[in-house]
């Protein structure tokens, strides 16, 4: 009973740590999949840019998130560019999971029917806003449950920025149980805390599903 | 961009010599064709003739390789004064001034049916949204989809989808209408819907090019019938001369075995 009381005392750790991992899961996905939709904008044309692109996104979905972090944050000094845990944190998992994003919504891009571009084309648009009113609402309503489990990585993925110093969620528990030797109780608190974030994103999710619903393209 | 409308005198459509090869295949062999304002023209032939090509070509879904397109006076596909062939930009210009009707609806399907009619005048030409709702109120009712408003695209009968793709052309007023096998797609008793559109829309003087099968409506409707055969207009002529004394017997067994 007292390891429990020793981790309410130390609740404000737990709490910075959860903030700290809301925070930068949220600003992370946000901008993640916000460059991976101009990523898959990028890869509409037959261009070299195009080319250089489908490169960086596979070849950063070969690489580990871990080895991504530690080159940004160990590496990067050695060229003479340095940056905070939290920009080095930030970064990495962007560009992580925009490639990933980019990719979901690529695969759904590659048997969307031409149909749909073609009325549009037809109607007048240009390609941005084509892509824009036309081709991504429909990539993002029938990816829906992919995003989704992306999100969930990307999520799981801020545990590893404890390595580069980043004082989020793991980082908190790794500090309590060391300070106070009660490992279990510790990371059972954050495994509960991962869980229950998990779960508000998942029901957001189902929510989202009635708007494809409504659309004849999910069901629910 | 401006509500511009050409003087009457120029043709509405204007094709010289195009061409248009797939690899090896020649699809298209030196096209002309006039199509005047107000009129309706139907474009006969069978599978594989060109005709949907030909229509494509029209307003540069696909490229032609040689020849010229004219719509209300403008060429399309090349920018003549820089000498160049047309951006993006100057090209989805020109689009907006042609409407096109497609065999398989193309209906955009995560917008309700009224956003699908207001989609192209509100982000294309930039019309206020109300303004354009007021528009699509009208075609929608035009059309005979006004209790359809909200609904959305997949629950929809064929024949009802090809109505909101005839109100979603028309409502950016178009030089001219496109319709690729409008009605190929539906079943029969569906048919009659949209022809009945379409024949209402040649009587209020909408420029039509219509490839279609249906023989009663190029008859009853059209201005001018055209024949394609291996990507040759190999016959045009009224609907009168085509349909009781074609020239070439080519037209005579279409008309046979179609009859």
């Amino acid at each position: 009973m007292t390891e429990w009381s020793i981790l309410w005392d130390a609740r404000e750790i737990f709490f910075n740590g959860l903030i700290a991992t809301l925070g930068l899961f949220s600003l992370s996905i946000i901008c993640a999949f916000v460059l991976g939709c101009v990523l898959v904008y990028q890869l509409e044309d037959d261009s070299v840019l195009s080319k250089a692109l489908r490169l960086l996104i596979n070849l950063m979905r070969t690489l580990p998130f871990l080895i991504l972090a530690y080159l940004l944050y160990y590496g990067l000094p050695q060229l003479g560019l340095r940056m905070s845990a939290w920009t080095a944190g930030l970064l990495a998992l962007i560009v992580y999971h925009a490639a990933y994003f980019a990719e979901i919504l690529r695969g759904c891009r590659l048997i969307m029917p031409e149909g749909y571009v073609e009325a549009a084309k037809a109607h007048g648009f240009t390609p941005l806003r084509l892509y824009l009113r036309i081709v991504l609402p429909q990539l993002v309503i029938k990816t829906r449950p992919l995003l989704g489990n992306q999100l969930i990585i990307a999520l799981k993925d801020t545990a590893f920025l404890t390595i580069i110093t980043l004082q989020e969620l793991t980082a908190a528990a790794n500090s309590v149980q060391s300070t106070y030797f009660i490992p279990t109780q510790a990371f059972v608190v954050v495994i509960v805390l991962y869980w229950l974030i998990s779960i508000c994103l998942e029901l957001a999710l189902k929510r989202a599903a009635r708007f494809g619903a409504k659309r004849g393209f999910d069901y629910v | 961009m401006s509500e511009y409308t050409s003087p009457a005198n120029v043709p509405a459509v204007s094709i010289k010599r195009m061409s248009k090869s797939f690899g090896d295949i020649e699809v298209l062999r030196d096209i002309d064709l006039v199509v005047n304002k107000g009129e309706v023209v139907s474009v006969l032939g069978s599978s594989g003739s060109g005709k949907s090509t030909m229509l494509r070509c029209i307003n540069w879904l696909e490229e032609p390789d040689r020849g010229t397109i004219h719509i209300a006076g403008q060429r399309i596909g090349i920018n003549e004064q820089a000498g160049r062939k047309m951006n993006n930009k100057e090209l989805a210009t020109l689009r907006a001034k042609t409407g096109m009707v497609f065999q398989g609806f193309n209906l955009w399907p995560h917008l309700s049916v009224i956003q699908n009619v207001m989609e192209a005048p509100i982000y294309v030409k930039g019309m206020p949204k109300e303004q354009a709702r007021v528009i699509a109120i009208e075609l929608l009712e035009k059309v005979g989809l006004a209790d359809k408003h909200d609904a959305f695209p997949f629950t929809l009968s064929g024949g009802q989808k090809q109505r909101v793709a005839i109100a979603r052309a028309l409502a950016m007023s178009p030089e001219v209408i496109l319709f690729d096998e409008p009605t190929s797609a539906l079943d029969p008793e569906r048919v009659g819907e949209v022809l009945t559109v379409m024949k209402n829309l040649s009587k209020e003087g909408y420029t039509m090019i219509v490839v279609t099968h249906e023989m009663e409506f190029a008859r009853a409707v059209s201005d001018q019938v055209v024949f394609l055969e291996k990507g040759l207009i190999i016959e045009k002529a009224p609907p009168a001369k085509f349909f009781s004394n074609p020239e070439t017997e080519r037209v005579r067994k279409f008309l046979e075995i179609s009859a």
